[in-house]
Parts: C-alpha cells; structure tokens; sequence
C-alpha cells in the first residue's frame, strides 16, 4: 500500500432492502489532498461516506486509516480516530445558540459540573474568528439563514481537529461569496494537512479545488484521476456511461392536444419562470440533480404549496389550484415522491388507503356500499395485480412494490386525465418496477397525459416522449426522446448544457 | 428480500400476522371477561342483575364521553374539555328545566318544554366543540393546548353563571337520567327492572357512531387523516373542516352527557364531570384507541368503559380503599398504554 495514503476503503458493500446501495467498492485517499467524490443521484457517494462516519454499517468490506485497520461503529467511534463529517442535511438544534450547537456534547465546564458558558461562547468566537465566519456565538440558530447554517456546521466540523474532513455538498445552500470562502478554508486545512473528501455534484468546484476525483456509478467504484488529467466531458461520460439494459421503452401512443400548459411558474427562491406543455397521450419525464426543484414545480401545480407567480391552464381554461382538492377537480392525480411520509395510511387497511380519494363513488343514500367497495378492491387487485391476502389487510405489511400498486389505484379511481408520478419506481423490486412502467404506457394509449419525475436517467429516456430538464429551480433544457442522450441531460441538470457545444469544439481542438 | 416474496413465506407471514391480529383485536374482550368473572367469584352481590345495570348507568355519561373522544383521538387530537363543557351545558340545561314554582329558581316562574334545556346543552356542546375545532384547524393550536384552554373557559363559565347547584328540576327532565323503559325483567321479592334511559342514549350514540365510522365518507375520512394527514389532505380531503367537525361531535356529546349527568343527579352542577375526560380518554385508550392516530373503534370504547366500570364497582363491593382504586385504575392505563406501543414496533 502506498505510505502516502491515509485512508483506504477496500470491497465495500451495503445494500438495503431492494437495494444493492455499493458492491465492492474501493477508495483510496492520499494524506493531504482533497479528494472529489462525484456520481449521480443514487450512485452511492452519500452512503460510502456515512460508512465512513459510522452511521451505517458495511455488509462487507475492510477500512484502513493513518495505516490501521478500523470498524467504525458510531460517529463517536468516528469522530475518535479524527474523522468528521459536515452532512448534505443540515440538523441544527434550532433554538440553541450557535455556541451551544458547535460544542454539543463536549460543553466546557466549570466548577460543580455546570456548564461554563462563558468560556463556551470565547472558544466559539476564536473558532469563528480563526475562520473568518462572521457569526455571534450566542446567535439562535433558527435565526441564522440557511447560508450562516451551514457555515456553523462547517466550523463545527473543523472544530474537532480532525484529521480527515468529509463534506457531503456543502455548498448546495450557501451563495458563490460563501463559496469562496468555503473553499479558502479548505485549502488552509489543506495547509494544515488535513485531508479533505469532497461530495459534490458541481463540475466547476471539483476542476478549482479537488487533487484526486473519484467516480462513482450505481454503487461501483468507476475510476479515480487526478484532477489535472481529466475534463467536464470525461467526467460526465463516467458519471453516466452504463450500458442501457433493464429498459421498458414506452410504447407509441397518439399525441393528441395539449391538455395542461404551465407558464412562468414561480414559487420566489425555489422555482423560478418554469414554463412547459403536456399533451394528451404524452410522457413529459422531468429530470434533474436532488434539489434542482423539480419536486417544487409539482407542488405548485398540485396546490400543496403557493406559488407565487405563474398561469396554470387545464384543457384550455385557466385555472386556480389553491389547494389538493382543487386539483383532483380539475383532473390531476399525484403520485408523490415518498411513499412513507406522504402516500400510506400505514395503519389502515389497503382499502382505506386505495378508495381515500374516490369515496364519492361508493356512497349510495349517504352511506358506503361495502359490496362495490369489494368488487372495485377487486377489479383494481387483479388489474394491478397487487399481491395482498384481503382488503382489511394493513398497507404497511405489503412491500413497497405492492404499497406502490395500491397508491397507483388510489388515483385511477378518481379517473385523472394528467398524472404526475413523483419517483414511482424509487426503492421497488424489479418486477413491480416494470409493472409500473406497462402501467404507464397502457395510460399513455388511454389518452391520459402522464408527467414523471425520475433521478434515474435510463427511465427517464425510456419511458419520455419529452424530457424537461430542471437546473437550481429553473428549466436547463426541454428534450425531445430522439435527440436526449444520458450526456446531454446530465449536462443540462449540472448546469452545462448551454456551453455543451463550445466545449465539444474545444474537445476536438 | 426474495425469501419474503415466496408464496409460501407470504401465507405464513399473513397467518402469523393474522393470529397476532386476532389477539390485539380481542385482547380487551378477554380481559374484560376474566374481571367480570373473577369480580364474580370474589363478590356474591356483583352479579345481582340490579347491580349489573348499575354499572352500566354508572358507566353511560363517561361512555357518551368517551365516544366523542375516540373520534378525537383517532385523528391524533386529544379533548381535555369535555368534562368542563359537560358542565357548562348542565348548568345552563338545568336553569332552563326548573319547576317553575321552585324556591331558588334561576327564573322565577319560567316554564319551557324539555326541549328547551335539550336542545341547549346540545348548542353549548356544539359551540364549545366548533371553538376547540377552529383553534386547532385553523390558527393551528395543538389539541392539547386549545382543549387544556376550553377545560379551563368553560369551567368558568359554568361557576360564573352558577356557584351553586341549580335544583329543583321538572320531572320530565329528570326522567332523561333517572327514568327506566320497560320494566318488565322480574326480580324476586323486589319491583320489576327495567332499561334504564342514560343506557338506551348510550347504545344509540355508540351505533350511530359506530355506523358513521364505518360506513360513511365523513367517517372514513377521520380515519385518514389519523393514518397520515398530509396523504390525506393531498388525497383532496378538507382536512381543517373535518377536524373542525369532529370537535363538534366530542363537543355535542359532552353536552348531551351534561344533560344526562345533571338529570340523573336531580341539579345541574358547575363542579359536575370533573377529572371525567380523563376517564373518557383512558376508555378510548384501554379500548385499543391509538394515541399515534388512526386507530380505533367505538365498541373497544366501550369496552374500555365496561373496564373502568366494573373495576369501579368491584372495588367498592370488595371494600377496597378509594385512595387504591386510583391507584389501580391508573396502572391498568400505563398497561394499556404500552400494549399499545408495543403492537406499533
């Protein structure tokens, strides 16, 4: 092993229910450098690091750092050996001050045991100071935007004078002025030869800091180069360069009219002038990077959030969508993104959690007709093919690719003319994830107009007739399906795909 | 993964679940059975069927209670009022329902039809209910608090607009608590039984919410919006509205239970049901009522009740200390509790 290096993750593997998060992956980082860790949404970058932190375990694999072996059980065990982490989410205690924050668990104390808080707040200014940040130690955090937010966590993260810093996107919230102070206090612990791993989906950052690249593809290891010997363009093509299998390419279905056209949708700081048409018969995919706002958009359409600009027009008429409700009377349906948090009724009954939103249609004299609640449970069961013992069986004991089915039938039953499908296949066996996608080219031929927001890129090109690409908030690109490539999109949502061309030029030079 | 998928794993994953499912579902009744039958055997005079309908009559004004307060709980909400708001609508019903010639009349010479005090203590309950409802749909106050807030209001109210107890009701108001129908069950050497109406109001209210819960929009909804709100209200449910008119229920029944309570006890009382919604909601709770939300049933309910009912009169047959029956009582409710808890892991 080379003696430079001061931490060497060998055969890594996890996997999660229905999973396979990593498989054999190795990373090697030599002391002293800055080390770029990049990869699709999904490719496992997150979940290596946070093995590394000791908040998840390795089903397999071996970790050797400064030169010893370790099992790192606990970010305490973490923070121990000298490694800290500054995570993508940040998770302030909100009305602590900033002091209290950055020296959790490790308050000084003073005489009988309590905590000395003066001393406290003067090692957080000299910390803040040494670190140009300019916040007050006794500032509450949930005053502090989100830019200052992360500045805390990043000096809390130095704090501990580690000796390997990792940083899962630090810079997805702060502005460019916090950027490059950012990146001066990584290259004076650079100085201090502290080794840095850097988590970013961000082309520019990693070409102006990062020694080494690491690439990662589907939780496999792709290739590490040093910085200096490698480009935007050979990045992106290891980024996305897999081999396009498992694909269920939609079949043709008649376009007919346009049946929902947004214009300049606006939700102020988070979605900015997004402008799109969908058409009968049509698969409008939306891609684009965690956090680029494509989840936003949607809320704004469903009337879940207020926009605060924007038309939305439905089959022609104009309509104001304030809330879900309104929604659903205009003939949208959305599938949302997490199924836990904002699609199951958990502990009810899978007929409870299919009929929630079509009730109207089973009531007769003002009560429930419980024998067309049954035979429609049926229809959709067989039709679905859900695999479930009984319509009085808890949503929650199904898996996730059945629960799926179920949230699916849900909105059929309200008889939608648009469906917006919010991550339908995410954490779902392969089989029901090909159900799914039948399902959605059936719909497609039915007439229904279908919006599907996926971070896998191969469905997004399989199953979209368009694809609109979003970019911090904003549209970076709308495709249609014969000229989007893995490449172009990719380029679009990092914020490329204007310059795409030039750099092609330049390539070629 | 894959081993979970079999046929054969499934079947045996479902009959375990559904053995465990039929054990959480008639753990209560089974509890109930074995208190009943060892009160029984400890006490000659417990199973003397006057004593039985005690009970029961015993147990119907927390019941009435109780089922507003499942409802409640089913959402996840929580209502702390409604022994304050029972006593509200009492005082008020009662001053309404006076013999007119009575010495202390709050209106001297006034003579309405039972209706009257009725149709009062129901609006006190519903206006009582709609406040609790709009604190927390609308400015998004948590149930505890805006019910601690009314627990504490209508108490008040009840003092301010009577310090002492309002007598002297007409008879027809107090056959509301006192009256029985059908006296027909022959008992040896003593007058027929007969079913006593705070029990029939009892059944009626329990079906009818039973019914609602099961079979219409309205109940179902509740149940929705405890099993997940945001699904729920992206669903298309008016989630505020709902909640607004569950708090209305819990409201109208506390009232009705203040009608039924002040009849029984010949007066209407400002210090009537107090420490009741706590028992209320410990009949919710023991009845299998999920304080996480979403769960919950009106017969558990009222199983729960028959529980606190029969331990209740157990005790005091059985000569057992009051200062040891809260005790007791509130035991079995931690006990409940982590039953609960440990069926949701």
């Amino acid at each position: 092993m080379d003696e430079n290096v001061i931490l060497q993750m060998e055969n890594i593997s996890k996997s999660f229910p229905g999973v396979n998060a990593l498989s054999n992956v190795n990373l090697a980082v030599r002391h002293g450098t800055i080390h770029a860790l990049m990869g699709e949404n999904g490719a496992g970058k997150s979940t290596l690091m946070k093995i590394l932190d000791g908040i998840y375990t390795p089903d397999s694999g071996q970790i050797t750092f400064q030169g010893q072996p370790v099992s790192i059980d606990t970010t305490h065990a973490a923070l121990k050996l000298g490694i800290s982490m500054i995570h993508q989410e940040l998770s302030p205690i909100p009305y602590m001050t900033v002091a209290e924050n950055i020296f959790l668990g490790r308050e000084p104390l003073g005489k009988y045991g309590l905590i000395d808080k003066r001393k406290l707040n003067a090692d957080t200014k000299v910390l803040l100071d040494r670190l140009e940040i300019g916040i007050n130690p006794t500032s509450i955090m949930k005053d502090l935007s989100v830019a200052n937010t992360q500045m805390v966590e990043i000096a809390k993260a130095i704090s501990y004078d580690s000796s390997l810093i990792i940083m899962d996107e630090p810079t997805s919230a702060i502005t460019e002025r916090e950027v490059a102070h950012l990146f001066r206090m990584i290259r004076s612990l650079k100085e201090k030869d502290v080794t840095v791993i850097y988590i970013t989906h961000k082309m520019d950052e990693v070409f102006q800091i990062a020694d080494d690249i690491t690439v990662l593809r589907d939780g496999k290891h792709v290739a590490t180069v040093p910085a200096s010997q490698t480009n935007k363009h050979n990045l992106i093509t290891m980024m996305v360069g897999r081999e396009l299998t498992e694909m269920f390419p939609k079949e043709v279905a008649p376009i007919g009219e346009i049946v929902l056209s947004v214009h300049n949708l606006t939700r102020e700081g988070i979605v900015e002038d997004v402008s799109f048409d969908l058409r009968r018969g049509e698969i409008l995919g939306i891609a684009g990077l965690m956090g680029a706002g494509r989840t936003e958009v949607i809320e704004g359409i469903f009337g879940i959030h207020k926009i605060d600009t924007g038309e939305i027009t439905i089959k022609g008429r104009k309509t104001q969508i304030h809330t879900p409700a309104d929604a659903i009377k205009n003939g949208l349906a959305l599938l949302t993104e997490d199924r836990k948090l904002t699609g199951i009724m958990g502990v009810l009954p899978v007929r409870d959690n299919m009929m929630i939103a079509s009730l109207p249609n089973y009531e007769k004299r003002g009560f429930l007709d419980g024998r067309l609640i049954e035979t429609t449970y049926k229809q959709e069961k067989s039709r679905l093919d859900i695999k479930s013992p009984s319509m009085h069986q808890l949503i929650k004991l199904l898996s996730g690719g059945n629960q799926q089915k179920v949230l699916v039938s849900r909105w059929l039953l309200t008889s939608p003319d648009i469906l917006i499908l919010d991550e339908p296949t995410r954490g779902i066996d392969v089989g029901a994830k090909a159900e799914i996608h039948r399902l959605m080219s059936k719909l497609a031929q039915d007439g229904k107009a279908i919006i599907m927001i996926s971070s896998e890129l191969p469905e997004i090109l399989g199953m979209s007739d368009r694809i609109l690409v979003m970019h911090e908030g904003r549209v970076g690109g709308i495709f249609e399906r014969k000229d989007a490539t893995q490449e172009s999109i990719m380029q679009a949502a990092t914020g490329h795909g204007l310059d795409a061309q030039a750099r092609q030029e330049e390539m070629t030079v | 993964m894959a081993s979970t998928t079999t046929p054969q794993a499934l079947e045996r994953t479902f009959n375990r679940e559904w053995f465990n499912a039929f054990i959480r579902k008639y753990a209560i009744v089974i509890i109930f059975f074995a208190m009943f039958v060892g009160m029984s055997l400890l006490s000659d005079a417990f199973l003397h069927p006057r004593n039985l309908v005690n009970v029961i009559r015993q147990i119907s004004v927390v019941g009435l209670i109780a089922i507003g307060v499942t409802m409640v709980i089913i959402t996840m909400g929580i209502d702390l009022s409604s022994g304050s708001v029972l006593a509200l609508a009492a005082v008020f019903a009662a001053s309404l329902g006076q013999s007119p010639g009575w010495h202390d009349a709050k209106y001297p010479g006034l003579m309405l039809p039972v209706i009257v005090p009725i149709l009062v203590a129901l609006t006190i309950g519903v206006v009582c209910g709609v406040i609790n409802g709009s604190l927390i749909a609308r400015f998004k106050i948590p149930p505890f608090i805006a019910t601690l807030g009314m627990m504490t209001v209508a108490r008040g109210f009840a003092l301010l607009y009577s310090d002492r107890p309002v007598s002297g009701l007409t008879d027809t108001y107090n056959f509301i608590g006192q009256g029985e129908i059908l006296k027909v069950f022959p008992i040896p050497n003593q007058p027929p039984l007969g079913i006593p109406i705070p029990v029939i109001i009892l059944a009626v209210v329990a079906i009818s919410a039973h019914v609602m819960l099961n079979r219409t929009r309205f109940g179902r909804h509740i149940y929705a919006i405890g099993g997940n709100e945001q699904a729920a209200l992206i669903s298309g449910l008016n989630v505020g509205r709902i909640k607004i008119g569950v708090y209305a229920i819990a409201g109208l029944l506390a009232g009705l239970a203040g009608l039924v309570l002040s009849s029984r006890v010949g007066s209407g009382q400002p210090g009537l049901g107090v420490g009741y919604e706590l028992d209320a909601i410990a009949s919710a709770v023991i009845g299998g009522t999920s304080l996480s939300g979403g769960v919950g049933t009106i017969w558990g309910t009222i199983i729960g009740a028959l529980i606190i009912g029969v331990l209740n009169n157990g005790l005091d047959l059985l000569n057992v200390s009051a200062y040891w029956q809260t005790i007791i009582k509130g035991s079995i409710i931690v006990v409940a509790v982590i039953i609960d808890e440990r069926k949701n892991r």
